[in-house]
């Protein structure tokens, strides 16, 4: 009965349309079995994914960030996987300056056929945030706010 | 003359310019001074708190207050301005968005405290003093503000009618809002009153900006020789201007400096260093990681650069952990 309940952090996946979605849905359909921890929003491209929306979801409550996108050289609009790739290194660069763990944000090139990576990569970054814990943004590090 | 709308000035946590910027003003104080009774102004008029507290709710027309909250007191003088105020304008960048004090949410108080009074080089040994918030005089007990963890912007502690942007607001904008409030011809609540467009819509080097802007390296403007005739970001400058409200005339771009983002990003935009990294990646020409990487080592401080007037209001608006003083 008093069992201490394992955290289940929630991870959103921004994945792209033309391949990760698609490899999601391969491992879907070939029931692959993994963590049901990751939250999957579906863009048109990786590069539409705006920092924004990365910053936005761990304000409203994510605990990891995933970004998935077409292989280098396989964009369906030719070079916004390139985009992705500048603003994650960016985003992340500056993220590291704020103390973020690594482990948080990840970006994944994931093909339509790689199903198999998907739920890999699924599967590992839900244990790497698991350890983290969970996030919790805007909270003082002192108990009191410094008050 | 008991007719006259009343405006109050206040200061919280900001570096005096903003004061500075209603002395601008110059002879236009004047005719300000003309039409509305200043009640209360520390930085230049002898007004207490008291003077304050004793006015009727609300009977203040106009309260400008600058400058970011980070003190005990701040958040007081604000509440207490608010309720005596019909209408509350944040001030300043730092009042909007928290401005350069709101840096200071990469570290807490206790790190803060650590270093400006035991551990900087320019602590005289044996002088080791921290502020306290009460100490025992035989006299009684001297009090003074408390110090908190995070740098706030004023709308999060207030209710903000009006936001002025710029570090500071210039003479222009400041007559401008003080027009449109006595005249009663009041903009929506919240607006910020300045440009709605991106600052590159009103600089005078728009026309010189390239039809498709490609940067193959990121240049520091104090190792650059600017060519005042050229779009800064044409020249490898990171200039906000694309993701920066408009209405301060370009002013910086005019004197060889790029705009590093005063007015705060367009309505359209939550985040405004999200949105400044957005746009720097977008335009940069490098494919590879390791070339990326190269020519972001030109941006040394991301954060810094893109928050520079606006921690407090990021999604995220303090560190996760406070890492060394440099």
């Amino acid at each position: 009965m008093m069992q201490t309940e394992e955290f289940q952090p929630r991870i959103v996946a921004f994945v792209c349309n033309w391949c990760t979605y698609i490899a999601a849905d391969a491992a879907g359909v070939a029931r692959a079995r993994y963590s049901p921890n990751v939250r999957l929003i579906r863009t048109m491209c990786s590069g539409r994914v705006d920092p924004q929306f990365v910053l936005g979801a761990f304000e409203k409550g994510a605990d990891g960030v995933l970004l998935c996108g077409c292989h280098p050289r396989d964009c369906h609009y030719s070079v916004g996987n390139y985009k992705a790739l500048r603003r994650y290194k960016l985003l992340k660069k500056m993220l590291s300056q704020m103390g973020f763990e690594d482990d948080r944000f990840r970006l994944e090139w994931i093909s339509a056929s790689e199903a198999e990576k998907f739920r890999k990569v699924v599967e590992d970054m839900t244990e790497r945030v698991r350890r983290l814990g969970p996030f919790k943004p805007n909270g003082s590090s002192t108990p009191n706010g410094g008050k | 003359m008991a007719d006259k709308p009343k405006v109050a000035f206040y200061w919280c946590a900001s570096c005096g310019g903003c004061e500075e910027a209603v002395v601008d003003l110059a002879e236009g104080i004047l005719d300000v001074i003309a039409a509305v009774d200043i009640v209360f102004w520390p930085v230049a008029l002898d007004f207490k708190v008291r003077d304050v507290k004793e006015l009727p709710d609300e009977s203040i027309t106009v309260s400008f207050i600058n400058g970011a909250v980070r003190l005990s007191e701040q958040e007081e003088m604000a509440r207490l301005l608010r309720r005596k105020s019909k209408f509350v304008i944040a001030f300043g960048s730092c009042s909007h968005m928290g401005g350069v004090p709101g840096l200071a949410n990469l570290w807490d108080r206790a790190s803060i405290f650590a270093w400006y009074y035991h551990d900087a080089p320019s602590v005289a040994p044996g002088n080791v003093r921290e502020p306290r918030e009460h100490v025992r005089v035989p006299e009684g007990t001297l009090e003074l503000p408390a110090f908190w963890d995070t740098v706030k912007t004023l709308d999060q502690v207030i209710d903000v009618d009006y936001y002025l942007p710029g570090c500071p607001p210039t003479p222009k904008l400041l007559a401008d809002a003080v027009g449109v409030l006595l005249r009663g011809d009041l903009p929506p609540k919240g607006s910020v009153l300045a440009g709605t467009r991106a600052l590159c819509h009103e600089c005078p080097l728009n026309e010189s900006k390239p039809e498709k802007l490609l940067l193959k390296d990121i240049r520091r403007v104090h190792l650059t020789k600017v060519d005042p005739e050229k779009c800064l970001l044409a020249q490898g400058l990171l200039c906000l201007g694309p993701v920066t409200r408009g209405g301060c005339e370009a002013l910086c771009v005019k004197g060889n400096m790029p705009c590093t983002g005063c007015f705060g990003p367009t309505d359209e935009v939550r985040d405004q260093g999200a949105k400044g990294i957005a746009y720097v990646s977008s335009i940069l020409d490098f494919d590879e990681e390791a070339d990326i990487e190269r020519a972001l080592a030109n941006v040394p401080d991301p954060v810094g650069t893109f928050y520079r007037y606006s921690l407090p209001r990021a999604y995220l608006m303090r560190t996760r952990k406070v890492m060394p003083h440099a």
